[in-house]
């Protein structure tokens, strides 16, 4: 295989495994996500959705196979990787007893911008969330939605080449939702690739290009109309209840 | 390959600004800053007054069975020990006693023999009882102390020359000589020091790691640039400084309320404090490395390192009056070695020539503590 001649993968996995003593929670997985790509990450709790996404930001080892993130491999170089991505957790990733703008500071230091580029981006990330005249309020203080926007504008704000979002939009409204995935868009255009693990298959619709996983293996990958093409189904709803409940018995249509 | 190093400018401004991130954390928190900064001079006030061990107006009765000269002047001895002692009774028989020792009416006797102004005449070995009530053995054996004292000294006023009990002359000497008041807040304050930096080093850092842990900002913090011991450092920077604060505060607040020895040289006291202070640390970095949960961490904190440093490090019970698998134990108690520095330092003047062996177990404590902790957190949040 030669890779890509213009732009190196985001993400280039190979086998990628990942055992807890017996268990196989991530089994011999192989994927590729390009710059610009919103990749989305399919599958009911305990699939090994999460575990994958922890292996490629370098907060679990790989048991066996190999993974590339930006270009820098996963057992080797987590360091460069870490310069390079953004991530956000499942759980709320800001501190509640810090304002926004001290939010902001803190992850623009931790990443080594400088003070003049902390500035400059803090004012332009809270122009765009429209959150000018809260800089000097407490992150507890503002409503969910919000906290998870301004997680993921902290998340970009060194400007990673891939970003991985980890169920970014549990409880939130419909409405929001909606404004996140438009925020995943934009970044997107910009070149950076997006990895997402949801179990929203609306969210799903919305991606490039998306895997499925069950037990540990992907089951399914493609487009989402490629996936659904592929297994002869209307729905990525009717597709994810036949993979992950084999033997459920199919409504009739 | 070698990998390619941030500049350090940078790292530092990151590492800076950590370290003002946790400093906003603790001023937030003003409810815990003000325990941490009150409860130190609380503690000094409550075993000043309240829980000191010298005790006062004891309950004493004398038995004497034929009351002669040398009765008269003992017993005038006693009483004139006010403050200490309180002669309540003085009856014939010791049996006498029995339902004032029960109800604790009396708490000590001084059984005197027939015959006694005679019998000291003659040059005779004068039998001599000190019946204590050992219900409290910590009060019952000051108490036995403090009898023992006044009876030496009454004995050497009236006969220079003769020996009394020789045994306990050795060991009143040995307290007389460090602590001439028998204050006993003289020594709590070593081992006071030494409880409130374990409080704010071992316990605050633990909850302060393990919130991160709850909170997901450590996931955070562990994908981003920064390197795990950067963030440890980060984390318990402040509180080096929070101990050092509440150091001096018990040092005051025992100088300016108890009047408080103070004869070694204080920066060496300063020095070995911050030691003692990072050696907690790092007892509270282990901790944070195995504890999931705040309240977990809290449980380990207090039973590993608070209870010991109470129980076994001196503080409260001597060490020769543990058993011996606790006089063992004490040994890797970091809290033992430190009081015996403080009070070196604060009640003998004793200077590091004194103490380099003390101060060495403690470093070497530290560094091995470090030394896991910081594997033990790469190694636990990297799976």
């Amino acid at each position: 295989m030669t890779p890509p001649a213009a732009r190196p993968l985001a993400i280039d996995a190979t086998a990628l495994t990942r055992r807890f003593g017996s268990f196989t929670a991530v089994d011999a997985i192989t994927f590729h996500v390009r710059p610009g790509e919103v990749f989305g990450f399919l599958g009911a709790n305990g699939a090994g959705k999460t575990t994958a996404m922890r292996m490629l930001i370098g907060l679990l080892t790989p048991t066996e196979g190999e993974a590339t993130v930006a270009g820098w491999s996963v057992a080797t170089e987590s360091e460069q990787i870490r310069r390079n991505i953004g991530y956000m957790s499942q759980k709320f990733s800001l501190y509640d007893d810090l304002t926004v703008g001290e939010n902001v500071e803190l992850y623009g230091g931790i990443y080594g911008l400088t003070d003049a580029e902390i500035r400059d981006r803090r004012s332009a990330l809270l122009a765009r969330l429209g959150l000018a005249t809260h800089e000097r309020s407490f992150v507890k203080s503002l409503p969910l939605g919000w906290k998870q926007q301004l997680a993921f504008s902290v998340a970009l704000l060194h400007r990673p080449k891939i970003v991985f979002l980890d169920e970014p939009t549990g409880g939130v409204d419909p409405i929001t939702r909606r404004k996140f995935w438009e925020m995943i868009y934009e970044t997107a255009a910009g070149g950076t690739a997006v990895l997402v693990t949801t179990h929203y298959l609306d969210e799903a619709e919305y991606c490039d290009r998306l895997s499925i996983m069950v037990d540990g293996r992907i089951a399914a990958m493609g487009t989402p109309d490629d996936v659904k093409r592929a297994a002869g189904v209307a729905s990525l709803d009717e597709l994810f209840l036949r993979l992950t409940r084999p033997g459920a018995v199919e409504p009739a249509a | 390959m070698s990998p390619v190093r941030p500049p350090l400018a940078g790292a530092f401004s990151a590492f800076r600004g950590f370290v003002v991130k946790e400093v906003r954390h603790i001023l937030r928190d003003w409810q815990t800053l003000l325990i941490l900064i009150g409860m130190p001079v609380a503690q000094v006030l409550l075993f000043g007054y309240a829980v000191r061990s010298d005790v006062r107006g004891v309950k004493l009765a004398i038995v004497e069975p034929q009351p002669d000269a040398a009765t008269q002047s003992l017993r005038a001895r006693f009483e004139g020990a006010t403050g200490t002692f309180t002669l309540v009774k003085v009856v014939r028989n010791v049996a006498e006693l029995d339902t004032d020792f029960r109800s604790g009416d009396v708490r000590q006797a001084i059984v005197l023999p027939t015959d006694f102004a005679g019998r000291l005449g003659r040059d005779e070995r004068v039998p001599v009882q000190v019946v204590t009530d050992g219900a409290d053995p910590n009060t019952g054996g000051i108490m036995e102390a403090d009898a023992l004292a006044v009876l030496r000294q009454w004995h050497v006023a009236r006969e220079a020359g003769t020996p009394g009990a020789q045994g306990v002359r050795i060991d009143v000497e040995t307290r007389m000589r460090f602590n001439p008041t028998l204050e006993s807040v003289n020594l709590f304050v070593p081992g006071l020091i030494a409880y409130v930096l374990t409080i704010v080093s071992a316990l605050m850092t633990a909850i302060t790691i393990v919130r991160e842990k709850e909170l997901g900002t450590m996931e955070m913090l562990l994908v981003s640039p920064l390197r795990p011991r950067q963030i440890v450092i980060g984390k318990v920077a402040p509180y080096v400084l929070l101990g050092f604060l509440d150091v001096v505060l018990v040092l005051g607040a025992s100088q300016v309320i108890f009047h408080v020895p103070l004869r070694g040289n204080v920066p060496l006291l300063l020095a070995e404090s911050t030691l003692y202070t990072l050696t907690a640390l790092s007892m509270g970095i282990v901790i944070s490395t195995a504890a999931s949960t705040q309240r977990v961490a809290m449980m380990a904190a207090l039973a590993g390192t608070m209870l010991p440093t109470m129980l076994i490090s001196g503080f409260i019970f001597p060490i020769a009056a543990l058993p011996w698998p606790l006089r063992v134990l004490s040994n890797v108690v970091p809290a033992r070695w430190f009081i015996i520095i403080v009070r070196g330092i604060m009640l003998k003047g004793a200077g590091l020539a004194d103490l380099w062996r003390e101060t060495l177990i403690l470093a070497g404590i530290t560094t091995a503590l470090i030394a896991v902790g910081i594997r033990r957190l790469a190694v636990r949040l990297t799976g």
